[in-house]
């Protein structure tokens, strides 16, 4: 599945946070952390992205040490693709943006 | 055990928005969502502020649930699908959808459940009114109150669709 549209910040972080395995918590954390604090992932937001993440294979359950409430989630090899895909669409972003205004913060 | 007091109020399944700022409006005046029932709302005194409330159309799921209160929040209680949750202010902001996205899959999951509702009051009245059953009435009644309500959460959505031209 190749994928033609671009990722919202919700679904990118996400991935990103699970570049290694989280809980939901912890992608909480990492998402809030890896941006400095501007992106807050809320509890019905990042549940209801989850969903559909595993229905599209992006990501899998791991499969749970036995008790454990917490479930902890990872990439899978095409939820990599489709971050490295949107990494690839960001940097073209970036390039066009930065030749045309130049890359200067004064710019 | 904390003072506590029961209000029977109705708010039609279009207007969550509005039920949950009158939750928010209670609790800072220091009444803090303690219980749900059908058209009851049961408060607790608290410190005026002390709590965020927050409401969701969700399928019963205790995982949510379980999510909801690994990050703090209490579970209130739940009517029909519709589940209550509270949280501490101090604990920080607190909202269910962070994105323009969920909270337009939250208004056509109400949509899609309003029409399923209405589609079978319409389909009972009209079976009804075939048979000579004047009941059947009511069902046709309900079925176009519910499409109203339908139309409601399409203005939301379109209000939001609106937002998200031109950006996320």
């Amino acid at each position: 599945m190749n994928n033609d549209f671009a990722l919202t910040e919700s679904t990118y972080y996400i991935l990103l946070s699970l570049y290694e395995p989280q809980h939901g918590y912890g992608i909480m954390q990492r998402t809030e952390e890896l941006s400095g604090g501007r992106v807050r992932l809320a509890a019905g937001t990042l549940y209801g992205a989850l969903s559909s993440m595993s229905e599209k294979g992006w990501i899998q359950l791991l499969p749970g040490e036995s008790g454990g409430r917490k479930k902890e989630y990872c990439l899978t090899a095409q939820g990599l693709l489709a971050l490295k895909n949107e990494l690839d669409r960001l940097k073209e972003l970036v390039a066009n943006g930065e030749k045309i205004l130049g890359g200067n913060d004064n710019g | 055990m904390a003072e506590r007091k029961t209000i029977r109020k109705w708010f039609w399944v279009w207007d969550f928005d509005r039920e949950e700022r009158w939750l928010n409006q209670m609790a800072m005046q220091g009444w803090a969502l303690a219980e749900v029932g059908f058209c009851r709302y049961t408060f607790e005194k608290c410190e005026p502020g002390e709590y965020v409330v927050r409401l969701q159309m969700q399928k019963n799921d205790p995982d949510y649930v379980a999510f909801l209160e690994e990050i703090g929040a209490e579970y209130v209680g739940r009517i029909v699908q519709w589940i209550y949750v509270r949280r501490r202010a101090e604990e920080g902001p607190f909202e269910l959808f962070s994105d323009t996205q969920s909270r337009l899959d939250h208004l056509n999951w109400i949509a899609r459940m309003l029409l399923a509702v209405g589609l079978m009051n319409l389909v009972i009245g009209v079976v009804n009114a075939f048979s000579g059953n004047a009941v059947g009435a009511v069902n046709v009644a309900l079925a176009t109150l519910l499409m109203y309500g339908l139309g409601r959460i399409h203005g939301k959505v379109e209000q939001l669709e609106q937002q998200r031209e031109l950006t996320e």
